[in-house]
Formats: structure tokens, C-alpha cells, sequence
């Protein structure tokens, strides 16, 4: 019967051309339009690391302005201090732990006749590599008696690599920063997390960093700092260790706690800490320490901007005209029909049957739409790309998710419209129609 | 006119006439809103950053070796750009407006700690400083080159002397911000500093910060081992003089970097960009929701026509004149639209009200929604001429056939 009802549904749909294209135009552009927005909203909210999401935990302390201070309303700073990074990477209590920042430094090539050029870098320690787990193509991150003995080591990027080695094997082979030269310790294989969630105070979609170093050897010599530093007390004194001293916050801090146990049980190392944080005179403000897995922490910080949803509840709205737009198509179409319905119920066709076939027919519509609107959605997400850049490259690709949902939604889609035109159709009584031929 | 049978005749088939109104309905609710969006953006970019947009353009240079002397690089740069043919001034500064990157501190109006004062955004610049942004200073004084100090990355302390926008002296002194001049104010709670002079208008770096015009300029040069220049040229000289000045400065010294060199323009096209891009959408949205709400008008009026072409035929052949025929379909579309802008207009204002709060976005101008009535009306009356076109000319003889 299906493959019958196909075949009468497509009969009906080149029966009036027009009609139908028009009903095929409507939902595509309404599937378009919004799944090309619902694209960039589902990358947006994407999870970059969803096999242990749950496990990773961005530290907040609460260590800011008391006098910034009011009861209803008070979040801890989005960064932590230095003192307070360096206490929790020494107590070492979480499973593992990584506090970290980023710096721009000036890479010199060997080469005869290259010209230097700067780079980004993350400023980290040995646990980064296996708790954010990154790929490499050559060797490894480095250990931790390169954080403690301040070895000037660096991972590199599949880019520089490329940039700087042609993309072959440099690990154990040196490359000049700032006029100090690193060893390679190992390179990456192509790594984009959407969103950079380990780092989203300076742009949740920007790139990642071009190469890795020790977060103390960026100390050590005073490399300048890419991200926010936030402070609300003047550091006492002056120079740089009067700064590291100071209670700004420029540093990310993240625990990887395997179970809610050992969640209990860094919160509690937290409250401790500041508790005698507060003995010495700092933490002014109630304990309000924060520990957030990555989506908790996606979700604090905002990540999907406004503007991506405003242009979902719109484009959602835009579908629902074109639905609209096809409800009415197809009551005029299948109450076009009256007379071959009328016919077909004489003939003995139960509701039912004339329920299922009017469905079949708007399904078919609706695939129709749903192929269309992917091609739109395909050219609205091109079209994205080009207004807003580069810097969005990474958030307007499709994947297989996003072709089925956009399928399915253009045929529910149509089946909904369906609905009442075919409950319409189903009432029109048998013969009525029949007696003016 | 034959509005009673119009209405009649709409009333035996009411749910096409529902349809189309409720589409109308919701065409009108996201256009206004959508337009509504745009205008605020476009007020937005509007905004003027206070300084000669047109002529200026801004480059990095970041030195990396061991033996840089930035001091020196400094200086010597800025009297062979300063010489430069072309060039009306120039200085070195730690950012410029829209670029995204820059300082700000707190100021307070009496020193101690505890006390609430306005976040400003920080500009250090030398003597030269008003001469390159264009700044119009419109009280007080300029710096002269002996308050110019050399600041370090690491330096906490303020200079004595700073020149603030007109917004910053308002943020300061609410009641009386003509009284600024020459008033102490306290950064990092304790450090007096002098107000010698304000200055008309500028903005921070970042766009969307809600005091983009609290601004200071602080009389110092940095030693940041990285830095900007800020160049102004006469009309007409900055595209020429851009790789110029990138060439000069990369040959002059090799221990350094040039780079990100951008004109004010580009720095504002990639400021707004987000901005920008967001107005073409909806533009474009419109645009299509419009083409798709009247191609739904036409495919439903041209269907209704074919259904009635009998009765059509009857009408003429009973004496209706063409006209009268066209006239009683656009009634009928005129009816259903106003219907549908009325829907319309409430749904566009509860709309607005579930977006103001959920992303503060601003209210709708009220003249939005009578236009927007209106031209949706015309859009109508426009997709279903057609077809009422072709109703007219169906000839009265076909009243006389069966089928």
C-alpha cells in the first residue's frame, strides 16, 4: 500500500506544478534559514571534550574586593592570583591539575633570509597534554621535572611545525623564542576544541595556541601576558614579584577530579585553603570557592553569544511562516481534490486509508523541502562564513547530525502542516462531490 | 461597496483567510523586531570615536632580541616617522580605539580604599598625543614633552598629570563636571593626580562597553617590549604612506617585528564586524520572510480564483464590470491583511517584550509598527493583484458550462 500511496502522492504533486513547487519553496527556505542558524548555535554549544566533560573542573576562588561585595549578587572572579595557582598546583590534590595562561612571543626560523614572526603560547605544566588529552604526531608533551627544573622545552603546533620544519620530525631539535632557545619535546597533530574551552576569557572560538611552554619558565622570565589581568588592589611595591604577590588574576586553573568523591573532597581542600587563606589576611569576602565541569563552565561564561540565539528565535519563527504558508497550500490542494477524494471514499477507501495516503503526500513534500533546504542551508552557512570571517570557519560545518536533523525537521515539519488539510480531506463525504459530473 | 458578501463569502471558508492573516501576523512580528535589532546596531556603529578616523592607521613593532634597546628604537622611530613627508604626526600608545585591547583603572574623587569611583579606559601617549588622534581639547592644557614619562610593564605608579574625556569628568562629577579642571583624583586608591586638561570626546578600545567614552590620556611612553605606533597623515596620503612606513620601520631595525598594521577603518570594519554582519542577516531575512508571505498570498489567491472561476463567469455574466471583479479580491486580500496587521502589531510588542527580557535588547520605535502595517498592507494588495488580474479576464461564457 506505502509504495501505492507514494506513487498517487507524486501523481498529485506534478498534478499542480505550481502549487507544489511553491509548497516545496516554502519549507526549504524555512529549513534553511533556521538550520543554517540552528547549525551555528549547535557547534556553538557543542561539547569539545565529551568523554570526560564530566571530570574536568574549572577552579574559581573567591578572593576579590570586598567592598565589590553585595549579598544577592557576587561571582568569583573568572581567573585566579598567582599565589593561589602556585598553592594548588604544590598541593597537588586533584588527580591532576594545570594552571595556565597565555603569552605572545617572537619565533626566529634559522633559516637564511626568514624573517622572524610572533606566536601564540599556552603557558603550561606537563599535565596539560594527557588531562585535555591532545594528539600528537611526534613525541610528547614534557615531564614534570621540566615544570620543576625549569627546562626550557616546547610543544609545537601541526602549523609551525609545518611553518618552521617543512612537517617533519623536529622533535629534539631546538627552536629560538625571544632569543633563548627551546627544545622540542613534541608536535601536535591538528587540534581545534569548538569552543577553546580551556581558555574562555579571550574568545571562545578563537585558535589555539601555536606552541606550548612551561608555564614557570614564562615566569621566570617575565614573558608579557596575552590575556586579562584583573586586579582591584595595587600590588604592594613595585617590579615583578611585587605582581606575582599582588592579587590580580590572570591565570586559568583547571582539576581533573575522576569522581564525585574526589569532587567532595577538593572542595573541601578548597574551603580549607581559603579558610587559612583568610588567617593571613587575604580572602576577604565569604568562602564562595567554585568548581564548574566544562559545560557548567561553557554555560557560566556565556559561551553561545546572545546574538546566535535572537537569530535562532527568529529563524525558528521564519519556519514557522513558511509552515503557515504550506497549511494553506495544502488545504487548497487537497480540497482541490474533492472530487477524485469523494470518488476514492465511494469506492470503499476508509478514512483511514485516506488519512495515511494525504500523510505519505505531505511527507513527500516535506522530503522534497528537506533536500532544498539543505542545499540553502548549505549556501546560508557559506554566506556566514564570508560575513563574519576566518574566525568563525570552525562553526560552520555540517555534519551528519545536522543533515538528518535538517531532513527530519522539514518532514515533521510537513507532516504537522499536514494535519489539518488531510483531516479536511478525510471529512469530505463519499459521493458528495460526484454528482455534478 | 459589496463588503457584506466579500465578508460573507470569506466567513463559508474561514480557515485560508485565517492562515494567511496569522502569517501576515507573524511575518510583521519578526520583521519589526528584526528592524528594530538593526537600527539599534546601526546606532551603534555610529558612534564616532572621537578621534581623525579617516587619516590615521596604527602598526606593532615588538622587539625580541637580547640586545634591543627599546628605548632608543622608540625614540629614533618616531622622529624619522615624525619627518616623514606626508605625515602630520605621530606617537607611540599602549592601544587605540576599537582595536579590543587595552588598559583600564579605577579613579575616585577621594583617596582611600573602599571608595567607589568610575572604571576609565587608558591611553598612554607624549606631547604629540592630541596632535596625531585629532583630539579637540576644550579645556585645560596639553602635556608638554618634560611630564612624559617612561613607563615599564611592571611600574604600578601613575603620573601626576592626566587629560580626561568630557564623559569621565560626568562619571567623576555628576553634579558639577565643568568644576573637573585641575581637581586631584585617586587612582589605586591613594595616588593623586592632577586633571590638566579634557578634552572634547574619544572612545575606548573595547565597542561594547558601557563606558566607552570614559577615557584618560596619561603622559608616559611604554617599555612594554612591545608597542604600537599611531600614525595621522594629510587627506588623501595614508594609503600610500601605509607600506611606506611598514617598509621604513622593518629595515630601520631588525631586532624587532612589524606587524598587525591597520588603518582605523579596518580596525572599525573588524570592531563591528559582528555588528555588521548581524544587520546584512536580518536584512536578508526580511527580504525572504516578504517573498515567502507574498508567494503564499499569490499561490492561495490564484487557487481561489481557479476555484471560483464559475462563479466569476456568473458575476460577469450577470453584468460585473472587470473592475468590480479585481476590486472584490483585493477587498477580500485588504480584509485578511488587516486582520492579520492587527494580530500582527500585538504580536510584535509581545515579541519585543520577550527580547528585551531575555537579551536586553532595546524597545522598538513606536512608528516602526503603523509602517510596518502599512506596507505589509501594500505588499498584499501587490501579490494578489495578479491574480485578481486573472480572475478579471475570465469571460462571462463560462458561466454557461458545466464544468
Amino acid at each position: 500500500m506505502f509504495s501505492y500511496y507514494l506513487k498517487l502522492g507524486w501523481l498529485s504533486i506534478r498534478r499542480n506544478p505550481f502549487l507544489s513547487a511553491l509548497m516545496i519553496a516554502a519549507i526549504a527556505v524555512g529549513i534553511g534559514a533556521s538550520m543554517t542558524i540552528i547549525t551555528v548555535n549547535y557547534v556553538m554549544s557543542g561539547n569539545p571534550i565529551p568523554q570526560k566533560s564530566d571530570q574536568l573542573f574549572y577552579v574559581q576562588l573567591d578572593g576579590w574586593d570586598p567592598n565589590k561585595y553585595d549579598e544577592d549578587d557576587f561571582e568569583a572572579p573568572d581567573q585566579v592570583t598567582y599565589l593561589d595557582a602556585m598553592a594548588l598546583m604544590k598541593a597537588d590534590k586533584a588527580y591532576r591539575q594545570v594552571a595556565s595562561n597565555r603569552s605572545g612571543l617572537v619565533l626566529e626560523p634559522q633559516g637564511e633570509g626568514e624573517r622572524p614572526f610572533s606566536v601564540s603560547t599556552r603557558n603550561t605544566w606537563a599535565d596539560f597534554f594527557p588531562m585535555f588529552e591532545l594528539p600528537f604526531i611526534y613525541g610528547s608533551g614534557w615531564d614534570d621535572s621540566a615544570d620543576d627544573n625549569l627546562e626550557k622545552v616546547v610543544v609545537l603546533g601541526k602549523e609551525i611545525n609545518e611553518r618552521v620544519f617543512g612537517g617533519e620530525n623536529s622533535v629534539g631539535r631546538s627552536v629560538r623564542l625571544n632569543g633563548m632557545d627551546f627544545q622540542i619535546v613534541g608536535v601536535m597533530d591538528e587540534y581545534l576544541p569548538v569552543p577553546r574551552f580551556y581558555d574562555v576569557t579571550t574568545g571562545a572560538f578563537d585558535e589555539p595556541a601555536d606552541i606550548f611552554i612551561p608555564f614557570n619558565i614564562a615566569v621566570e622570565y617575565e614573558f608579557s601576558r596575552n590575556g586579562n589581568t584583573s586586579c582591584w588592589k595595587k600590588p604592594d611595591g613595585e617590579g615583578y614579584e611585587a605582581f606575582l604577590n599582588s592579587e590580580c588574576v590572570w591565570i586559568q586553573f583547571w582539576a581533573e577530579l575522576r569522581s564525585d568523591e574526589e569532587k567532595q573532597d577538593y572542595m573541601a581542600f578548597l574551603n580549607a585553603y581559603a579558610e587559612q587563606q583568610k588567617e593571613l589576611g587575604r580572602f576577604p569576602r565569604p568562602i564562595n570557592n567554585q568548581l564548574s565541569d566544562v559545560m557548567e563552565w561553557m554555560e557560566n561564561q556565556e559561551v553561545v553569544e546572545d546574538d546566535a540565539r535572537v537569530m535562532l528565535g527568529l529563524s525558528l519563527l521564519f519556519l514557522v511562516v513558511c509552515l503557515l504558508n504550506t497549511v494553506g497550500l495544502l488545504l487548497a490542494k487537497f480540497l482541490g481534490k474533492s472530487a477524485d477524494i469523494s470518488l476514492r471514499r465511494a469506492l470503499g477507501a476508509s478514512r483511514s486509508n485516506l488519512f495515511i495516503q494525504h500523510m505519505i503526500e505531505s511527507g513527500l513534500i516535506g522530503l522534497g523541502g528537506g533536500i532544498f533546504g539543505l542545499v540553502l542551508t548549505w549556501l546560508g552557512l557559506r554566506g556566514i562564513e564570508m560575513l563574519f570571517g576566518d574566525f568563525i570557519e570552525n562553526l560552520v560545518g555540517l555534519d551528519w547530525v545536522m543533515v538528518l536533523t535538517a531532513i527530519g525537521l522539514a518532514i515533521v515539519s510537513a507532516l504537522l502542516a499536514g494535519l489539518y488539510p488531510t483531516w479536511r480531506a478525510c471529512r469530505i463525504a463519499p459521493a458528495s462531490q460526484l454528482k455534478i459530473q | 461597496m459589496e463588503f457584506g458578501p466579500i465578508w460573507r463569502a470569506m466567513m463559508r471558508n474561514k480557515t485560508g483567510a485565517i492562515l494567511i492573516a496569522l502569517q501576515i501576523a507573524v511575518t510583521m512580528a519578526i520583521m519589526v523586531n528584526a528592524i528594530s535589532i538593526m537600527q539599534e546596531r546601526g546606532r551603534l556603529m555610529s558612534r564616532p570615536t572621537g578621534i581623525d578616523e579617516h587619516n590615521i592607521f596604527s602598526i606593532a613593532s615588538i622587539g625580541f632580541a637580547e640586545n634591543f634597546n627599546e628605548r632608543v628604537t622608540i625614540e629614533e622611530d618616531l622622529a624619522v616617522l615624525r619627518a616623514l613627508p606626508g605625515v602630520v604626526n605621530a606617537i607611540q600608545s599602549n592601544s587605540v580605539p576599537l582595536s579590543g585591547g587595552g588598559w583600564n583603572t579605577g579613579l575616585q574623587t577621594e583617596p582611600g580604599e573602599g571608595i567607589d569611583g568610575p572604571s576609565v579606559a587608558v591611553y598612554m601617549v607624549d606631547e604629540h598625543g592630541l596632535d596625531t588622534l585629532g583630539l579637540n581639547l576644550i579645556a585645560g592644557e596639553n602635556f608638554s614633552a618634560t611630564d612624559i614619562g617612561w613607563r615599564e610593564l611592571s611600574d604600578n605608579d601613575w603620573p601626576d598629570k592626566i587629560i580626561i574625556t568630557r564623559a569621565t569628568a560626568q562619571a567623576l562629577y555628576p553634579d558639577d563636571p565643568d568644576s573637573a579642571l585641575g581637581n586631584t583624583v585617586y587612582a589605586g586608591d591613594d595616588e593623586a593626580i592632577t586633571i590638566t586638561g579634557i578634552i572634547e570626546q574619544m572612545q575606548a578600545p573595547w565597542n561594547g562597553w558601557d563606558g566607552v567614552e570614559r577615557v584618560m590620556l596619561a603622559p608616559s611612553h611604554t617599555l612594554f617590549k612591545g608597542t604600537r605606533y599611531i600614525i595621522r597623515t594629510e587627506p588623501g596620503m595614508r594609503d600610500s604612506l601605509m607600506p611606506q612606513v611598514e617598509e621604513l620601520l622593518a629595515e630601520r631595525n631588525k631586532d624587532r617585528i612589524i606587524r598587525s598594521m591597520r588603518s582605523m577603518d579596518e580596525i572599525r570594519e573588524r570592531s563591528y564586524r559582528g555588528d555588521a554582519s548581524m544587520i546584512k542577516i536580518l536584512t536578508f531575512t526580511i527580504v525572504l520572510l516578504i517573498a515567502v508571505t507574498s508567494l503564499g498570498i499569490v499561490g492561495l489567491a490564484s487557487f481561489s480564483v481557479n476555484r471560483r472561476t464559475k462563479q466569476i463567469g456568473t458575476r460577469r455574466a450577470l453584468g460585473a464590470s472587470k473592475v468590480a471583479i479585481v476590486r472584490y479580491f483585493m477587498t477580500e486580500n485588504f480584509i485578511i491583511s488587516l486582520v492579520g496587521v492587527l494580530i500582527g502589531a500585538a504580536l510584535t510588542v509581545g515579541l519585543n517584550i520577550v527580547m528585551i527580557e531575555a537579551f536586553s535588547l532595546t524597545r522598538i520605535a513606536w512608528y516602526l509598527v503603523p509602517v510596518a502595517m502599512l506596507m505589509l498592507l501594500l505588499v498584499g494588495q501587490a501579490a494578489v493583484f495578479g491574480p485578481a488580474k486573472r480572475a478579471s479576464s475570465v469571460p462571462p461564457a463560462v458561466a454557461t458550462r458545466t464544468v
